[in-house]
């Protein structure tokens, strides 16, 4: 079963090149099918594999395949290979089975676009580009990946290209997240000329041998792997392109910009986590852009207007709870919390894009109101998604992931107090977040018609999501419920297990730890009941308040970061840009037109059209020459 | 009869070629810049006779003829032109027809 493994990218990648081939011959049914027939076929190796690997695991708790040698120069031969490890089957499972989903969701959603064979590539062209991502034997080939997934954000957040603000969207994201990639790229030259290899195996077996801890180029290469997952993961200070990448349709932003391609530095951080390691100031820095990431971005989803773009502060909120998780050593609860955040955002998402549907394009939430009633299937799972993303406890799998993450933050060696109360504080801003979505787009006042409704291709899929959304927390119990941690016990054949030894591990671990949690996400949710249904119209008028405003206004704008880097970097770019149309280069190629025309004039001057001045010029050019030879 | 030296028919046809060109650069007609193109023509066909009279060659005297027949070949050309400059420009005068002026 093993020796499947390279069906799985090469589906969606041959579903990718059947869609570009045949793409005007295709009608829309074609295109569905070959677009979410290819990546269904691929969860379905996936299962395979993935199912064989779990139930009888090969030697070493990890299977490598490697097609063929990608190239060969002066002893630097990369392979085309994969590599299925215990974290790669979680990634692998995630992005095929979400990946399924949405594509049948799409299916629907996008069935009245222009453009619907167009984005059935892309969307296809992605798959293929994450799978190989993750499953990459080798840091060149991830890095293919990467810059695969990159290509395809780009593609599908300026997807209605008509649109200049779309268009700006995709560009933003796609020079944004450069940077992260400049900087993992300049780590991967690091890792070369350092180690001697990029096969990711190998290379962090070598890393732990020739390195000591703490040394400087542990830190300075595990500090240039944090900044491409920055950029891609949307972190501070590069997350600025995420909420503007909402631009995509729906469920673009389902797949790339919440359920998988924005989790990919999380990847590549568990993945590499020898070098993390070796490397305990990186671990910080890791930890410090979690924490301060999932507070701003938190604090700006409680502001927000648009229905997705609360989701998208919320996304950069909760993917800084996995880096939180990864930076404190806890790297099994980072990705635990990949897992569950996956299935649920992905549920968030798709639903608010039935919703902008069903209100014909309304994405302001305060424009909707009163959905429950309308829109009952939308209304049932989005709850259930939104208390996921809130840590509802004991139900969802995100109460359990989360209250993993932030047990870490204090239990670890790694973890402390600040980093405990922050988390905290974000959980407590997340609740307040998502069940205010609830109750301001289903409760309340109708403000705008409901014109259209999901069919199963929409409704099936977010009822498949809300049971994951539910089922994948019991993978994963905490110690003081039971002894049933599979998951855990699955992470620990390609992780370090998650060590209890802070100061406040004890504490950190047991039911008190968690019961601060469960009455925090109580009283967040019930809080937000009042704000949002009782005292609606107080809590506008608190908003609007003259001291109140501008801080709203401050988080709205995402704690002004867009403004900075639009006076610090865009301008000056751009000053300078206009400055050097009129560079050296110009002088250059404008003297070699100056001095063609001053030719052209010199010899059409001679041309006067009188024959006689003609006859006198030949008749002197014949005497010169004459001349020249007698005289010579 | 005294013989003419091959001097004196050089320095004559000299003469005749200036003429000629002096008279293809100041005149303005264009019958009479033909004719002066002819008068060009037959200094050089002077030349020739007289190299060959000189060497005692009958080579000058066969050019002498070529030049001839190309001098009727050219007037036959030369009055068309003129008839149809006369048809264009309303006269004959070089000078008007500058329309190939850079």
């Amino acid at each position: 079963m093993l020796s499947l493994l390279w069906l799985i990218p090469a589906l969606p990648a041959a579903g990718f090149v059947l869609l570009v081939l045949l793409n005007r011959r295709l009608g829309r049914a074609g295109a569905a099918w070959i677009g979410a027939g290819s990546v269904g076929l691929s969860m379905l190796a996936a299962l395979l594999v993935c199912g064989s690997f779990i139930v009888s695991p090969p030697a070493g708790d990890a299977c490598r395949q490697v097609l063929w040698t990608w190239m060969d120069v002066a002893g630097f031969t990369p392979a085309i290979g994969f590599y299925l490890d215990a974290v790669s089957v979680v990634w692998v499972l995630v992005i095929t089975v979400v990946g399924f989903l949405i594509h049948l969701y799409s299916t629907e959603h996008m069935e009245h676009d222009e453009g619907f064979t167009r984005f059935f590539t892309y969307l296809n062209l992605f798959v293929f580009s994450m799978l190989v991502l993750v499953l990459a034997d080798n840091l060149l080939l991830l890095y293919l990946g990467w810059e695969g997934v990159g290509l395809c954000s780009y593609l599908l957040i300026a997807f209605w290209q008509k649109d200049p603000q779309n268009v700006y969207s995709g560009r933003k994201a796609f020079i944004v997240t450069r940077v992260g990639d400049t900087a993992l790229i300049a780590g991967l030259f690091l890792l070369l000329t350092q180690l001697g290899t990029l096969e990711i195996q190998p290379l962090l077996r070598a890393a732990e041998q020739t390195w000591a801890p703490d040394s400087t180029v542990a830190v300075v290469a595990a500090l240039l792997i944090l900044g491409g997952a920055v950029g891609k993961s949307a972190q501070v200070p590069l997350q600025t392109w995420l909420p503007d990448a909402m631009a995509g349709p729906s469920p673009v932003s389902a797949l790339i910009h919440a359920a998988t391609m924005v989790t990919a530095g999380v990847y590549l951080i568990a993945r590499t986590t020898p070098l993390f390691e070796l490397a305990g100031d990186a671990r910080l820095a890791v930890a410090l852009v979690g924490i301060v990431t999932l507070l701003i971005a938190g604090f700006s989803a409680l502001v927000q207007h648009d229905l997705k773009r609360a989701l998208a502060y919320s996304t950069i909120s909760q993917i800084g709870y996995m880096i939180l998780a990864l930076g404190v050593s806890g790297w099994e609860a980072g990705v635990f919390h990949f897992g569950t955040h996956a299935f649920f955002k992905a549920l968030l998402f798709l639903g608010a894009g039935v919703v902008i549907e069903a209100l014909a394009g309304e994405h302001d939430i305060f424009k909707m109101g009163g959905l429950a009633r309308k829109l009952p299937a939308v209304f049932v799972t989005f709850t259930v998604g939104a208390a996921a993303l809130a840590a509802l406890p004991f139900v969802t799998n995100g109460f359990y992931s989360k209250d993993l993450v932030i047990s870490t933050t204090l239990g670890t060696a790694d973890g402390n107090v600040w980093l405990y109360v922050g988390s905290i504080l974000g959980a407590f801003v997340t609740t307040l977040y998502s069940f205010r979505l609830v109750w301001v787009v289903f409760f309340g006042e109708a403000h705008t018609e409901v014109t259209r409704r999901p069919r199963w291709r929409q409704t099936m899929p977010l009822w498949v999501l809300a049971v994951f959304s539910i089922i994948t927390g019991f993978l994963w119990l905490p110690a003081w419920i039971g002894a049933f941690h599979p998951l855990e016990d699955f992470l620990d054949t390609a992780l370090p297990p998650i060590e209890w030894t802070g100061r406040y591990a004890h504490f950190a671990e047991s039911a008190g730890a968690a019961f601060v949690i469960i009455l925090i996400v109580y009283g967040g949710i019930f809080l937000s009941y009042l704000l949002w249904v009782p005292w609606r119209r107080g809590t506008h008028a608190f908003a609007a308040s003259p001291v109140v405003r501008p801080l709203a206004a401050f988080w709205l704008g995402g704690w002004g970061f867009d403004w900075l880097y639009e006076r610090v970097f865009v301008r000056p770019v751009k000053w300078f840009a206009h400055w050097a149309r009129h560079d050296l280069v110009d002088y250059v190629v404008d003297g070699i037109a100056w001095v063609n025309l001053a030719g052209w004039r010199t010899l059409s001057a001679g041309q006067t059209g009188r024959l006689r001045s003609y006859v006198a010029v030949a008749g002197f050019g014949v005497v010169l020459v004459l001349a020249v030879v007698v005289l010579r | 009869m005294a013989s003419v030296s091959l001097e004196h028919a050089l320095i004559l046809a000299a003469i005749l070629f200036a003429i000629g060109f002096a008279g293809l650069l100041t005149r303005r007609n264009l019958i009479v810049v033909l004719a002066c193109i002819e008068i060009m023509l037959n200094a050089a066909g002077l030349a020739f006779v007289a190299a060959g009279a000189r060497w005692g060659q009958a080579d000058g005297q066969v050019m002498f003829l070529f030049v001839l027949a190309m001098a009727g070949a050219e007037v036959a050309v030369g009055l068309a032109i003129a008839i149809r400059f006369r048809q264009s420009l309303k006269g004959l005068d070089v000078d008007d027809a500058d329309r190939m002026r850079g």
